[in-house]
């Protein structure tokens, strides 16, 4: 069966830089000193702690819940001793500490008791759903969006095409490269069970032509259930947008999400991760990391989460040295860190080392037009900067700010070099932040309004009870209650009055 | 400004993307320069070394005077200074300019050009109208009469001036030499205008040594030059191939029009296109970004509108070439044409 394929607009070719780390085996990564594990791997509410400091924990071993539904729990990497729960660093833009639990591995790696399920389609799909979510999936290809929402919502709604993506278009990176290289069922089956688990009716492997031996891997033991579809290369092809455009011809709706359209799309570490979990019981403690760039070594680790970057870094021959600097992810998308003090999380990826990051001054933009070619979700990132920069938030919403998926196309290609990515995320921010103000204040209003309101009916009932007890005669006590009402009124017409001038100062 | 960096809890943050491809504003100015270089020689070998005196005295002047608006402006000099755009402007604008034009108006335009143009505007990349063209207009219109006697291609029959007789003619002006009327003469397209209004017919006025052999004298193998210019800068994607083809094919149909309708006064599609400033126009002038539309879709309406008016203004004004006043015209359409063909966004619904 062929699928025809659709090019999404824009986009960009970039040396990969792939053959640095593809080529080699990955190496299975010592135990590090200490563990570090932030309670926040995941979009959405950090998990809370069931242990203590100084608790003794096996390997696997439950030591943080989900804290709500869009959360996920946290497991031990490896068996040890807790000595910690505080803040650390952790992997983040503006590298804040973040709470973290903490194992001094004693170095046996015993497991808790692990509970395999050999046959997962014996199992209901809303049961193998928790199974998932009690292993702590989330999203391993960067977002890290909790695996269990989207398998909820695919059974929720009729869900057409599951979508594996195995398209790295990242340069440099190789992970789910390698793992498919070394662990083509675990992406077969974790993918015929995700297909299970949200009864699509087809499921797609997509990846890029650059990895013709994990294409060749996955054709060996693909049957004419799932489609395997090769793409040739281009950034940002991995985005979930623009494959499903790629692979279906579809778009997804501006604000709209793919299962509105019947599509439900995981990574392939993830239906690897998940499938790892149901049928051997292990929940998610590692995950396969690329070391490249300026590193004497670079390759593919397998690594248990909460590892620290530096000990990943020195795997591979890490030296230090003056002018260089570490991103975590690509160079595309990837976020600038300056210290390896860090632990890997369940969404960390790549760990490149670099000299050549961009440093060129900024220059005025000249209209070039260059970024309106290469943009994928078709913006104009020339307007959206000018918009940026003069605060005009009501325009930027205008030119679809938030559909920007963040890819770099735009500043890449930047003759003037202009940080576009950067001045889109601050808008972002800033609109968000007065959505939430402008929210805040509008519920204290309605609170003060509320009250007002109820202080007044408290003071006709007051006054109705003093008519009650005076030995006024009925007569008199219709006009007083008259009295009251009128002035009721006239207090209301006022409140109403000051809360339309309120409204007309905004 | 180096680098753009954030300073929060005494941590530097870079943004992604890390990477950057090999292009700067200094690269492609440079290339749009040796895109222009073969124009020119053909243009000095034609018109004579007053070619190559104009272009050297604009870029000498731009120079200066750019430096001095970067200075007085406060801004970084070396970086803006040599990022190139001045000098594309200053060959722009001594492209437009007859060979014989005296110093000093070569200077009023430039000053014109930098100052009013470029930097009152906010400098590269804020300007509205294109410098070049700006600075041409304004002393095509203060000192309209040292814009009507040209250099006369080599090849007529007329005499050419020696390299001693042009440079006396460009400091000391026209009057210091005594055969200047006989050295200069009008252009190709003021000829034909002013032999059309002496109802000669376009067979007749064809004869002149003016014309070669499909188009203006001279002009035909430059505009030949521009157009292999400006391929080469189309296949090293400096400009966009939809702003020359749009541009050209609306003059061609037009004049293909009328030279149907008449073809005794309206000249035929290849001589217009050939002579006189469209090529240069079509491949290097209208495809400035910075006073283009943005948007694809504005784009074509932008390139539409300069050839419509060029032809326009070329056939009925009293001018014999309109480039420079269309582009300054639409120019001033940019911000209404971007306005209003903002293309849809991915996933953006019809009626949402």
């Amino acid at each position: 069966m062929t699928r025809e394929l659709h090019p999404f607009p824009g986009g960009l070719q970039i040396p990969p830089h792939k053959e640095l780390s593809n080529a080699k085996k990955s190496l299975i990564t010592p135990l590090p000193d200490s563990i570090i594990l932030p309670l926040q791997q995941h979009i959405g509410t950090p998990a809370v702690p069931l242990v203590k400091s100084g608790d003794k924990v096996l390997k696997g071993q439950l030591i943080a819940r989900a804290n709500g539904y869009v959360s996920v729990p946290l497991h031990a990497s490896t068996s040890g001793k807790i000595i910690d729960i505080g803040n650390y660093t952790v992997p983040d833009p503006l590298g804040l500490k973040a709470p973290c639990i903490v194992i001094e591995p004693d170095g046996d790696d015993v497991w808790f008791e692990i509970k395999p399920t050999h046959d997962y389609t014996s199992i209901e799909p809303q049961a193998l759903q928790d199974v998932i979510r009690e292993a702590g999936i989330a999203g391993l290809g960067g977002a890290g969006f909790p695996a269990h929402v989207k398998l909820r919502e695919g059974t929720e709604s009729a869900v057409d095409t599951l979508i594996i993506n195995a398209v790295e278009c990242e340069p440099f990176i190789s992970c789910d490269d390698r793992l498919i290289r070394e662990k083509p069922g675990y992406v077969i089956n974790g993918a015929r069970m995700i297909r299970h688990a949200i009864q699509a009716k087809h499921c797609v492997i997509a990846l890029e032509a650059d990895m013709p031996e994990a294409y060749a891997a996955l054709k060996e033991l693909i049957d004419d259930d799932i489609e395997l579809i090769q793409l040739p290369a281009k950034y940002p092809q991995g985005g979930e947008r623009q494959l499903i455009l790629a692979l279906t011809g579809k778009e997804v709706p501006s604000g709209g999400l793919p299962i509105h359209m019947g599509i439900v799309m995981h990574n392939a570490a993830t239906a690897a991760a998940a499938f790892r979990a149901v049928t051997r019981g292990e929940p998610l403690i590692s995950r396969y990391i690329t070391v490249s760039g300026e590193v004497n070594d670079p390759r593919n680790l397998q690594v248990l989460l909460g590892t620290p970057v530096k000990h990943c870094a020195d795997q591979c021959g890490y030296e230090e040295k003056e002018g260089q600097v570490i991103i975590l992810g690509g160079p595309m998308m990837g976020m600038f860190v300056n210290n390896m003090h860090m632990p890997v999380i369940k969404t960390t990826n790549c760990v490149l080392v670099t000299s050549t990051y961009n440093q060129s001054p900024e220059m005025p933009c000249i209209r070039c037009g260059q970024c309106v070619d290469v943009c994928p979700a078709e913006l104009l990132p020339q307007q959206l900067y000018w918009h940026a920069h003069a605060k005009n938030y009501d325009r930027l919403r205008k030119y679809h700010l938030f559909d920007c998926i963040e890819c770099g196309c735009c500043s890449y290609v930047c003759p003037s070099n202009i940080q576009l990515v950067q001045y889109y995320r601050k808008a972002k921010r800033q609109i968000t932040q007065d959505e939430r103000t402008r929210l805040s204040a509008d519920h204290a209003r309605e609170r003060f309004m509320s009250r007002n309101q109820r202080l007044a009916r408290e003071e006709q009932s007051h006054h109705n009870d003093l008519l009650a007890e005076s030995d006024i005669d009925e007569k008199d006590k219709q006009a007083f209650i008259q009295a009251a009402v009128e002035r009721t009124r006239t207090k209301r017409a006022q409140l109403s009055n000051h809360e339309n001038a309120n409204d007309d100062e905004k | 400004m180096k680098m753009l960096m954030m300073m929060r809890n005494e941590t530097v943050i870079i943004s992604s993307p890390h990477m950057h491809a090999a292009t700067s504003i200094n690269r492609v100015m440079t290339q749009v320069v040796y895109a222009l270089i073969p124009g020119i020689l053909l243009s000095a070998w034609f018109f004579g070394a007053g070619v190559l005196i104009q272009c050297l005295l604009a870029v000498f002047f731009v120079l200066g005077v750019e430096a001095l608006m970067l200075y007085l402006r406060e801004k970084p000099l070396r970086l803006f200074l040599f990022d190139g755009s001045a000098v594309v402007t200053a060959l722009l604008f001594a492209l437009c300019l007859s060979p014989y034009t005296p110093v000093w108006v070569n200077f009023t335009g430039i000053c014109f050009a930098i100052i009013v143009a470029k930097h009152l505007y906010g400098g590269i990349g804020h300007n509205m109208f294109n410098p070049a063209m700006a600075g041409y207009v304004f002393i095509l219109l203060c000192f309209p009469v040292y814009q009507t006697s040209w250099s006369l291609p080599s090849g007529a029959d007329e005499l050419q001036a020696t390299l001693l007789q042009t440079l006396s003619i460009i400091f000391t002006g026209p009057s210091s030499i005594e055969n200047f009327d006989i050295l200069s003469g009008a252009t190709t397209l003021a000829w034909t205008k002013s032999q059309l209004s002496g109802m000669f017919m376009i067979t007749e006025i064809r004869n002149s040594p003016l014309f070669g052999s499909f188009a203006g004298k001279g002009t035909e193998w430059i505009a030949v030059a521009w157009l292999f210019g400006g391929i080469w800068l189309l296949a090293q994607r400096i400009i966009k191939w939809q702003m020359p083809v749009y541009f050209i094919g609306t003059i061609f149909l037009f004049s293909l029009l009328f030279y149907w309708y008449d073809s005794d006064i309206y000249l035929a599609p290849v001589a217009t296109l050939f002579t006189g400033g469209i090529m240069l126009a079509a491949f290097f002038i209208i495809t400035d970004p910075v006073t283009a539309s943005t948007t694809p879709r504005g784009r074509i309406i932008y390139v539409t509108g300069i050839g419509l008016l060029v032809y326009v203004i070329r056939t009925w004004s009293a001018y014999p070439d309109g480039v420079a006043f269309a582009v300054l015209l639409m120019n001033a359409a940019v911000p209404l044409i971007d306005n209003y063909t903002r293309p849809r966004v991915f996933g953006e619904m019809k009626h949402g």
